[in-house]
């Protein structure tokens, strides 16, 4: 069921010229290719259906939608007829009436009335009482479903449950599977009366190709398919709530819907841009970790860390925070704190806490956790294309003839996005896969990608290098928009060098281990696109050379013309909700919001005069300086808001280290974490569904956060860190998050039109939004480059130090799974852990026959830097001599073992290459033990 | 002996195979070699007199001289009586061209049905084959869509559309890839027609789709054949090798740079893949589910490329048209229904068989002229005419001549020209509970009004039947209705056509309900 109070308009919006007919006298103008029962339903004319509706192709089963067209034989059904100029329809007569009731009666006959729980606001049983049936002629003795179609209910999904008994077989959940999600997980099975729905070879959900994405449940008109925390409340939810998805960087638009203050249900909006009514299994069903049991809600104190912590009252909490910081400023000086923010966090909180650094603490010590993630492409986007954003909006990938996607796997960390690419490839676009592994891309249902380059770990530039140069040497450049928008002086320097032979396909291959001939027919590909769009993710960014890789990726993009029109770009697929947001605004140590250096006096005054304080001119410390800082004793203060460094960041030792090494680190988080363990002061954090605010997704779109429940813990996060601020003597005065988007709008040339009233009106902006542009921005750099002229670089290839050796002979990489989202805290704490509960090592068979290790097998994992156990799945979607891992369980210690090696520019990690060895081991490490047997963890905690 | 061997003709067609011709074949064999006979034995398929099958045809100076039905032990006594010479016996047939059922027949389409080997594509052209292919070689594709519009050709398969606008409609779709689906998923109870062409002569299906290829600019035909034709797959795929191997097919059809070729796929057991736009969908590898039309598969069909559905009957007419021009085979039938129709006459009837005449034949002429009453020699009482889906006619409508629009007229239809005959044993009420039953099984479940609608017929004609009398009005009112809601709401023809057999058996035999 989709959300109760939206408006079906029976079949998609098509575009097309104007076409106007008359719709029971009512004149109305629609674009061609629409059909006519959209067309009634913009007329307010709204013909019954029930398999019909505005996110399915027209499919015409249910008969209910049939008209009179004037001219035409027969009842046509107005859900599969299109309109054409001028014509006459008739949505009632005698006979419509008569063959309607009919057609209700038959269904009724099957599914009585009152079959389905009042929640599930069953479309049959509405349109059955709209029309006075309350019984149907055609229940001849026993003709209820239930009656003749045993062993109905299926509810091993954690989330819902399929029960065949109250199914009318209108096919809506298997047409959503294929169109929708593009998983193909669900038929109808049998025919006639006996047609039924049934998942892969008839097994149950759970245990079926099906991904949970709920895309089944939503289209489904009846309860067959059904939320089983829907189920639980037994009536329509008394409010519903218009969000934004916490999850991935997709930032689905999500209705909540509340009963009784507990959110009952989270439905895909239909009118969201980025997701297009479409959801996944982690927003649209994995939300209850903001409810669970291991939320802090009361602020916490210790002075030791080996202390209990002590409950204590806000005021203490806050003013304690503020006193440790002032007095370590006293003490080791004003550089000696410093704060991160997170992108998970709204994109008003984010902009305040780097305020409160760069305001109250008096420096600029402040970064952000996208520095392990995307700091190389804010880096090299801005130094190529000007701007440090991905290019297009997601429903550009319509538009692409060649899809490349590199090191990226969106089928797992970018579900709903993923749905869309598939589509288009189903259209026929061709696929490049770049990645060390067999994504799921490579090959599933109805997709397949035309070229698979599965380099080793760690030759990103060698292999797009070697592509620009199939391009160059093979005359496939576009001349005429590199003569017309590149900077001419550098496009030449990089036309030399990419052209040297030693970039050359075959000169590299022995390096990448792609073969030659590949290389040359995905650049050939790529380059004759005409529209050829670059997806990419962490795959390239954490690599010493990640910075190089996506100017190499800017570079060929330039070189064949493939920026700034629909259909083409370079997207970089963002891990987290807001991790663009976070960049933009102003979380790096030296640029203010809108990626404006803090050495720039007229940016610097522009806030000053503002913030009524004097702001630093030199760039403060990045992350890994901090933590050396730490170690050198200089720094010794930290306030980290939603942010996990001791499981997330490389090296776990040296971060342990420095954390161990401060004297006060404030943590602001919904749970418990690695990093909590080295803190003095506890605030608790408010879920997304706890406050007001905007995140900024991968395409640079701003949507609202609204808030559907009160904050557990009294406050939302913007409020926690304006009272962190007024403590430490610098004041902050909102009542509202509006009136944060309003400071930064008024700060930000990027943001100028932004507010939350034209949020409202419009639903979501693209930034840059402003008098330029005062509707937002889809594409980026349509008519020149950001910075004028587009920049090519010289991208040379460098070999990460991270190199096999005999004692070190396999690459380990690191990836995410579907169902669990980067270090867990959230889906670890839902019923997500049904389909992955353990990280685990995926190693290919001869290595794993080399060692004498069989699948399900504790294998050790040593790298140069440490060691971990894990659970080894044997499977060739990994290259001989290549493992893999997710990291979304902190006793998988993946990063025990990931190096401190990071990019040369931003220092983002090198996640994605370590040299290990694998061993057969008995079980895994005591403390890993320890871990699983605790887990989740929940530390002692006294009463104040 | 000496000189050229006897040639003896055996049908290979499995309605023969059913009732022993595959014995027959090997004892004659046996028996000849004992007796140091130099004899030829050819397997052709079935003239289409079923009631003498197996029927043995002897090649003798007058011509060929027929026996049967000849069982295995028959053949001694008529070797012995001098079968071979043509010798009189009380199974001897005579010139089997000149029996009464064959002569009065105007055989165009099942011309070669009986003579010709099936197999070897030399005595297909020695009996007039692949002259339709020269012909249409030497003109322009807009002109052998002419010719077919000017034949007046209608689909054979049930609906009876225009052949010539059909393939005019995919000529004109400026697509790379068309193709050619010839449907031969022959399923309506008491047909046979297309069987008897795909066993008794392939070649004239595989010329005619050869010819709608040229036409309308496909280069890829399929035909789509119900699984239960194992004896027609091997005979096509015999037939599809010769054509081949001799440049009928290929990439260079008869040296005019043309390409075309065929490939036979099998259905899976579903009648309703006899319907055009699910044996589409079955062809293209998924669930045999009905398509919404708009749009029309000559615009939009095998995989979503402008497509020519034709039944086998119809492409297996259109070497006819070409080689003998449009008139000729316009000059045949009657009104609208222009041609000869290949009428399949089954069920309780003395003379079972095919029949190929001009359209205009009447149900008593076929009934009683050909097929000499009923086999139990009760009194007519029924026929059903166009397959499961087709209206009862009781005897008082029997002078309706067998063309669409006399059918139409009459709430009936000729279909794919299945004739079943009922003498006055038959329940009508039984009969139309049976047309609901047959629905609810072939249903594909996709519309409403088929899937839910069938079966609740059959429980109200199941009620009906048992019910007070008072109570009877009422449900005969709801099966009017769910009639009604079937015929006006449901997507494909087999929902759509289920009320005629309900109401006719109604309106006609009321007595029964």
């Amino acid at each position: 069921m989709h959300a109760h109070d939206h408006h079906d308009l029976g079949t998609p919006a098509v575009k097309g010229e104007p076409v106007t007919l008359e719709i029971d006298g009512v004149s109305i103008t629609v674009p061609a290719g629409t059909s006519v029962i959209r067309a009634a339903a913009l007329a307010h004319r709204d013909i019954p259906r029930l398999c019909a509706t505005d996110t399915l192709k027209s499919f015409g089963s249910c008969r209910l939608c049939l008209v009179h067209i004037e001219g035409r034989k027969g009842t046509p059904a107005s859900c599969t007829t299109e309109v054409v100029p001028g014509m006459k329809v008739h949505t009632q007569s005698e006979q419509l009436e008569r063959l309607r009731r009919n057609v209700l009666e038959l269904y009724v006959s099957e599914h009585p009335m009152g079959s389905c729980p009042a929640s599930a606001g069953c479309e049959l049983e509405s349109l059955a009482a709209q029309h006075g049936i309350r019984e149907s002629r055609y229940a001849v003795g026993t003709t209820a479903r239930a009656a003749h179609m045993p062993a109905a209910v299926d509810a091993s999904n954690p989330y819902f449950v399929a029960d065949d008994s109250l199914c009318i077989v209108c096919s809506r959940c298997v047409r959503a599977c294929e169109d929708q999600q593009g998983t193909f997980a669900l038929t109808i099975e049998g025919r006639g009366l006996e047609s039924r729905v049934a998942a892969s070879q008839r097994q149950p959900f759970f245990e079926s190709e099906c991904v949970s994405c709920g895309a089944c449940v939503e289209a489904c008109p009846t309860g067959a398919l059904l939320e089983k925390s829907v189920i639980a409340v037994d009536q329509l939810p008394e409010r519903s709530v218009r969000t934004t998805c916490a999850y991935c960087g997709v930032g689905c638009s999500l209705i909540a819907e509340v009963s009784a203050d507990a959110v009952t249900r989270m439905v895909p909006d239909r009118a969201g841009r980025a997701n297009q009514g479409h959801a996944c299994v982690k927003g649209r069903f994995a939300y209850g970790y903001a409810t669970h049991g291991d939320r802090v809600t009361r602020p916490l104190i210790r002075e030791r860390i080996t202390d209990e912590w002590r409950e204590v009252s806000w005021d203490e909490a806050i003013s304690h925070a503020a006193a440790e910081f002032k007095r370590i400023q006293a003490k080791y000086g004003r550089d000696s704190i410093g704060g991160i923010t997170s992108s998970r966090c709204t994109n008003e909180e984010t902009f305040l806490v780097q305020k409160l650094v760069r305001a109250a603490f008096g420096n600029n010590n402040v970064d952000t956790c996208a520095r392990v993630c995307h700091s190389p492409t804010g880096y090299g986007l801005k130094h190529t294309l000007g701007e440090s954003a991905g290019t297009q909006e997601f429903v550009s990938v319509q538009q692409a003839d060649v899809i490349m996607v590199i090191g990226a796997s969106p089928t797992e960390a970018h579900p709903v996005f993923a749905s869309q690419m598939k589509r288009r490839l189903r259209a026929g676009a061709k696929l490049i896969v770049v990645d060390p592994r067999a994504i799921a891309l490579v090959k599933s249902p109805h997709v397949a990608a035309d070229y698979h380059l599965r380099l080793l770990p760690g030759t990103n530039v060698a292999v797009i290098n070697a592509l620009a140069h199939v391009v160059v040497t093979e005359g496939l450049t576009r001349d005429d928009y590199i003569a017309d928008r590149c900077e001419r002086e550098s496009y030449e320097k990089w036309r030399a060098f990419i052209s040297d032979p030693k970039n050359s396909p075959e000169a590299v291959e022995t390096v990448t281990g792609v073969p030659a001939a590949l290389v040359r027919g995905a650049a050939r590909l790529y380059a004759r696109g005409p529209n050829s769009a670059i997806y990419y993710g962490l795959g390239v960014t954490e690599h010493s050379q990640g910075t190089t890789m996506v100017m190499g990726i800017a570079n060929l993009a330039m070189a064949t013309g493939n920026l700034g029109r629909e259909g083409v770009g370079v997207s970089p697929l963002r891990g987290q909700n807001n991790v663009q947001g976070s960049c933009d605004m102003g979380s790096f140590p030296h640029e203010f919001s809108g990626y404006r250096h803090v050495s720039d006096d007229a940016t610097r005054g522009l806030f000053e005069s503002m913030w009524k304080v004097q702001l630093g001119s030199e760039p403060g410390l990045r992350i890994p300086n901090m933590f050396e800082a730490a170690l050198d004793g200089s720094f010794k203060g930290l306030y980290i808001q939603g942010e996990d460094f001791a499981q997330s960041d490389p090296n776990t030792a040296h971060v342990t280290a420095a954390l161990s090494a401060m004297e006060c680190i404030v943590i602001q988080d919904i749970f418990h974490n690695e990093t909590a363990k080295f803190a003095h002061v506890f605030l608790p954090g408010s879920s997304f569904l706890e406050k007001d605010g905007t995140f900024t997704n991968a395409e640079r779109r701003i949507s609202r956060v609204r808030k559907v429940i009160e904050p557990l813990a009294g406050f939302a996060d913007w409020q926690v860190t304006m009272r962190l601020s007024n403590a430490l003597g610098y004041a902050m005065d909102y009542s509202h998050p509006s009136q944060i988007m309003d400071e930064i709008a008024a700060l930000t040339p990027t943001f100028t039109g932004v507010s939350y009233e034209k949020l409202d009106r419009l639903g979501s902006i693209q930034w840059p939004c402003n008098d330029a542009a005062p509707q937002g921005t889809p594409t980026m750099h349509v008519d020149q480059f950001v910075r004028g002229k587009g920049k090519f670089h010289v991208t040379a290839y460098v070999p990460t130090r991270e190199r096999t050796s005999a004692k070190y002979p396999l690459l380990l990489t690191t990836g995410r799974v579907l169902t669990q989202y980067n270090v867990g805290a959230q889906t670890r704490r839902t019923a997500n852990l049904a389909w992955h509960s353990e990280d685990r090592l995926e190693l290919h068979p001869h290595d794993a026959e080399a060692r004498g290790i069989e699948h399900g097998d504790w294998v050790g994992v040593t790298s140069r830097a440490g060691d971990t156990v894990l659970r080894v799945e044997i499977t060739d979607r990994v290259a001989p001599g290549v493992v893999y891992t997710t990291f979304h369980f902190p006793e998988s210690g993946a990063n025990l073992i990931t190096t401190e090696n990071s990019d040369w520019a931003t220092n983002c990690p090198e996640y994605k290459v370590t040299a290990v060895q694998v061993v057969k081991v008995a079980q895994p490490r005591a403390w890993q033990r320890r871990r699983q047997e605790a887990a989740p963890a929940e530390p002692a905690v006294s009463p104040n | 002996m000496t000189g050229a061997p006897v040639r003896l003709f055996v049908p290979g067609d499995s309605g023969a195979v059913s009732v022993g011709a595959d014995t027959v074949a090997r004892d004659l064999a046996i028996e000849c070699r004992r007796r140091g006979i130099d004899a030829q034995i050819v397997r052709t398929g079935s003239r289409g007199m079923y009631w003498l099958e197996p029927l043995v045809e002897v090649q003798t100076p007058e011509g060929r001289v027929g026996y049967g039905p000849v069982k295995a032990g028959d053949i001694p006594r008529l070797l012995d009586a001098g079968m071979l010479e043509g010798a009189v016996d009380d199974l001897r047939l005579g010139d089997v061209d000149r029996h009464p059922w064959m002569r009065s027949q105007q055989r165009l389409t099942g011309a070669r049905l009986g003579l010709v080997d099936p197999q070897d594509i030399d005595d297909y052209l020695s009996h007039g084959g692949y002259l339709g292919l020269e012909a249409a070689l030497s003109l322009s594709p807009r002109e052998i869509v002419q010719r077919i519009t000017d034949s007046g050709l209608r689909g054979r398969g049930g609906a009876a559309f225009p052949t010539g606008i059909k393939w005019n409609t995919v000529l004109e779709q400026p697509a790379a890839q068309k193709y050619i689906a010839c449907n031969a998923d022959e399923g309506d109870s008491g047909t046979f027609a297309d069987r008897m062409l795909m066993e008794g002569d392939p070649f004239a299906l595989i010329e005619g789709m050869t010819i709608a290829g040229i036409a309308v600019g496909a280069t890829q035909g399929y035909i789509y054949l119900r699984i239960e034709y194992p004896h027609a797959a091997r005979t096509l795929e015999a037939a599809l090798e010769q054509a081949r191997e001799r440049g009928y097919l290929g990439d260079d059809v008869l040296g005019s740079g043309k390409t075309f070729d065929i490939e036979v796929r099998r259905g899976a057991g579903a009648y309703i893949c006899g319907e055009e736009t699910s044996m589409l969908e079955s062809l293209q590898g998924r669930r045999g589910e009905v398509r919404v039309r708009p749009p029309l598969p000559a615009i939009k069909g095998l995989f979503d490329r402008p497509t020519v559905v034709n039944n086998v009957v119809t492409l297996a007419t259109v070497p006819v048209i070409l080689a003998r021009g449009a008139e000729f085979y316009r000059d045949f039938g009657m009104g609208r229904s222009r041609g000869t129709v290949m009428l399949q006459l089954a069920g309780n009837v003395k003379h079972g068989g095919l029949v190929e005449c001009g359209f205009g034949l009447t149900v008593r002429e076929l009934v009683h002229r050909y097929g000499g009453g009923t086999a139990t020699g009760r009194p007519v009482r029924a026929v059903q005419i166009g397959g499961p889906l087709g209206a009862y006619l009781p005897a008082s409508r029997f002078d309706t001549p067998l063309e669409y629009e006399a059918l139409a007229a009459m709430d009936a239809l000729l279909g794919h020209g299945g004739v079943v005959v009922f003498d006055d044993s038959v329940d009508m009420a039984d009969m139309a509970r049976h047309a609901f039953a047959f629905c609810a099984l072939e249903s594909c479940g996709k519309c409403t009004p088929c899937r839910i609608g069938s079966t609740r017929g059959v429980q109200l004609l199941d009620r009906l039947v048992t019910s007070p009398d008072g109570a009877r009005a009422a449900d005969k009112a709801l099966i009017e209705e769910l009639c009604d809601t079937m015929a006006e709401g449901s997507l494909c023809g087999l929902g759509g056509m289920t009320p005629f057999p309900v109401r006719s058996a109604l309106r006609h035999f009321p007595e029964d309900f």
